[in-house]
């Protein structure tokens, strides 16, 4: 059986990977610093290998996400009874409004998104969180936890580091 | 050390006068016609000596009349009813209704507290709350922002009100508080939030603050006795927090206590759990973390801990401990005994002797359960009274930044808030839980003052190799250790129970059914959906000679959160993403409450 659901998975990758391929100029790679990938309008990107291996930014958005966010707006970014789907949300939204609204939060009636300013251990990671959700929302990669992923860059846990004090 | 010792000698002395015994309370709690505080009575039996509904006719219940709260969150526990007025509350605002049960429910009066909604984004998981207390002509409301409020029963006009936290620090309430002689209880939420806990005694007349235990720190501010307060029959000694934390931690440390009380006004003790250490990364909290995941008894008059017993030492898994203790009186080995059992987040019940506390009995209340094989019942065990954890699901051995998987219970507990309930009549206990286990991945968080302190990440699934729901509905016996039955339930079930001397039993579950079940088989005698998924607690009454039913719907809480995509197994392969069910095919938001009754 194991090797059954092994075999699946492994068909599955193989079409996420095709999914990768048809992603739009919108999310596609354009440049990486050492730290993670942008799109040509400089704009933090997901950046998934071939084999499926996810970037090591968006491996960690993955993390904080289901730390920091999951508590309000569910697992994978789908959304919850309390809260809206962020997956959805980051492809409707312009990046710059995105990280406003992270940090100053906003309010309507009786559902108030907290803002997250202070926090470290959600600014220092607010741009790996939305790749992950970018990557959940364009449909590069499936619910749960990535299978595969890469090891952290050194320039990463430089800039990590430093944010974190 | 000294003066410690003298004040503490001191305000043990004072308990010694004889003190205000709320009689008025108490028989209006005895009274099954009446539900005058959440729990039903002081001992959270939940249990209702009303018959007219029974296990041969509860299957002609019908809905008698509905009433819409107005709010579309997360409807946790229930309305009260004193004199033919029913009180029924609201999650954030708050809003609470008097409706006139002799006037077919018209609103006699409402309240609605004006809190700046900023405190909704300090609140984890939802803005529950689990509903007011009556006592004295007073309805206790207890906000999401921690002001207290003390309400004219008839007329809705304040009387006082009290703020017991500070929301700009991320302390806020979801629980109810506890009317206990001439004082309201009350307790505090925020453990994700890095809040130290405690518990505060207010003056019932006037809101003064009377007393203020924490849970963590130093012995004069938790009111424990070094000498005189017990854990497993020894004296728990000086600075046994401070000792178990390093450095400052203890003073972001958790264990709040969101959980419900009980009392025996015999034995003159009140009981409540406190909650999970904060942060959820075990490595950075070093130390059993004293003495957050703990049953407390204490004094209701002086706040002096009798004992205590830390259930999860030193948590690696967020399993929050405070649930419900629950007061019954049963034979036990032979011996009829004053006990207290708690069916604890972290898949053990408890048995606990509930003058002593000392511990009877620790028994995994679902069989999936694998975190610690038992609890080291050997009183000569230097272990004696902890849980032997399993190095395979132990999240603080396999380090930081390590995905620790299948481990069961997940961290919403195998039962979480949700009570249970205690038949006399069956002897057993019908429990709400959940079968859903987790992968727990902790790593380093910094803390910040009234932002998230969590720390890890969690994937939740229901329990491999079983029926693939996330819940069962249970029957337990305490004498033996043993479950009577359990019912598969595709959700976990989030409402509490109520028995009934009709030999029945009621619950609600997260797809929006009231169901009845008979007391001593389990099997169904009546469903209704209501028109949202029950989170709320099942309660009873009598009005004009006539047996009713109620039940607030309206999905939400930390399973409207969890469950609404529904769950996947990452340990599956991806071939089981979406295999699961997911809560929002079934229902949506609603705030309403269905009363029912058998036809005339």
């Amino acid at each position: 059986m194991r090797l059954n659901v092994s075999l699946l998975a492994a068909a599955l990758m193989t079409v996420g990977t095709l999914a990768v391929a048809a992603q739009d100029a919108d999310t596609a790679v354009a440049h990486d610093d050492g730290i993670r990938a942008y799109n040509a309008d400089d704009i933090p990107t997901f950046n998934i290998a071939e084999d499926g291996t996810v970037d090591w930014a968006t491996f960690s958005g993955f993390r904080r996400y289901h730390a920091e966010c999951h508590v309000c707006h569910g697992p994978d970014g789908e959304g919850s009874t309390y809260a809206p789907a962020l997956k959805n949300s980051v492809m409707r939204m312009d990046y710059y409004d995105f990280l406003e609204v992270v940090a100053s939060g906003r309010a309507s009636s009786n559902s108030v998104m907290p803002a997250f300013g202070t926090n470290q251990n959600v600014m220092c990671y607010v741009e790996d969180i939305w790749t992950y959700l970018r990557a959940r929302g364009s449909g590069a990669i499936d619910r749960g936890r990535p299978a595969k992923r890469a090891d952290k860059p050194e320039a990463y846990a430089e800039a990590e580091a430093q944010c974190m004090g | 050390m000294r003066p410690l010792t003298f004040s503490l000698g001191a305000s043990l002395l004072l308990s010694a006068t004889p003190l205000y015994a709320n009689d008025a309370l108490m028989e209006l709690i005895d009274d099954p016609t009446q539900w005058a505080i959440q729990t039903g009575d002081y001992a959270n039996t939940r249990f209702s000596e009303l018959d007219e509904i029974n296990r041969d006719n509860v299957g002609n219940l019908q809905v008698a009349w509905m009433f819409s709260t107005g709010v579309l969150r997360g409807h946790e526990g229930s309305p009260l009813v004193v004199d033919g007025i029913m009180y029924v509350h609201t999650p954030f605002p708050n809003t609470v209704y008097a409706l006139d049960l002799n006037d077919d429910g018209r609103i006699l009066w409402r309240y609605e507290p004006q809190q700046d909604p900023e405190v909704i984004g300090v609140m984890c998981c939802d803005t529950v709350y689990r509903g007011v207390a009556y006592a004295n002509d007073t309805i206790f409301l207890h906000q999401a922002d921690t002001t207290v409020v003390a309400l004219d029963a008839k007329s809705g006009e304040v009387k006082w009100s009290v703020k017991n936290g500070d929301p700009a620090k991320g302390e806020t309430n979801t629980a109810t508080v506890l009317p206990v002689k001439d004082k309201v209880l009350v307790g505090i939420s925020g453990g994700e939030f890095g809040v130290r806990g405690h518990v505060t005694a207010y003056d019932m007349e006037t809101g003064e603050q009377v007393w203020r235990a924490y849970s963590t720190g130093p012995d004069e501010e938790m009111l424990f006795d070094p000498e005189n307060t017990m854990e497993l029959g020894k004296p728990v000694g000086e600075n046994s927090s401070i000792d178990s934390w390093e450095g400052d931690q203890w003073q972001i440390g958790g264990g709040t206590t969101w959980g419900w009380f009980s009392y025996d006004p015999e034995l003159d003790l009140v009981y409540y759990g406190t909650g999970n250490p904060s942060t959820w990364n075990p490595a950075q909290r070093p130390g059993d973390n004293k003495w957050s995941m703990t049953i407390m008894a204490r004094d209701p008059d002086t706040g002096v801990a009798k004992w205590v017993y830390q259930k999860t030492p030193h948590d690696e898994w967020d399993y929050d401990g405070v649930n419900e203790n629950i007061l019954v009186d049963q034979e036990f080995n032979g011996e009829m005994r004053k006990l207290l059992v708690n069916f604890d987040r972290n898949g053990f019940v408890y048995t606990l002797d509930r003058e002593s506390g000392e511990l009877l009995q620790a028994e995994k209340f679902d069989p999936a359960v694998n975190w610690a094989t038992h609890v080291e019942m050997d009183p000569n065990s230097e272990q004696y009274g902890r849980p032997q954890v399993v190095a395979e699901y132990s999240t603080l051995q396999n380090g930081e930044d390590v995905n620790t998987t299948g481990i069961c219970p997940a961290a919403l507990g195998s039962k979480d808030q949700q009570p249970a309930s205690f038949s006399p009549k069956t002897g057993l206990f019908y429990v709400p839980t959940n079968h859903v286990c987790m992968d727990y991945e902790p790593f380093r968080v910094s803390y910040t003052a009234g932002q998230p302190y969590v720390g890890a990440t969690l994937s939740m699934y229901p329990a491999p190799d079983s029926h693939g729901g996330m819940g069962n509905f249970i029957a337990w016996d305490a004498r033996t250790g043993e479950m009577a039955w359990s019912l598969p339930e595709q959700f976990s079930v989030w409402s509490g129970a109520l028995a009934t001397a009709g030999d029945v039993v009621f619950y609600g579950t997260l797809e929006g059914y009231l169901k009845a079940v008979d007391a001593e088989t389990g099997e169904e005698l009546y469903r209704f959906k209501t028109p949202s998924g029950v989170i709320g607690n099942v309660m009873t009454y009598e009005h004009e000679d006539k047996q009713y039913v109620a039940v607030l719907s309206g999905v939400g809480g930390w399973a409207g959160i969890g469950l609404a995509a529904g769950l996947t197994n990452p340990n599956e392969g991806l071939g089981a993403v979406g295999g699961y069910a997911a809560l929002s095919d079934y229902t949506a938001l609603g705030g309403q409450l269905t009363v029912f009754a058998l036809p005339d």
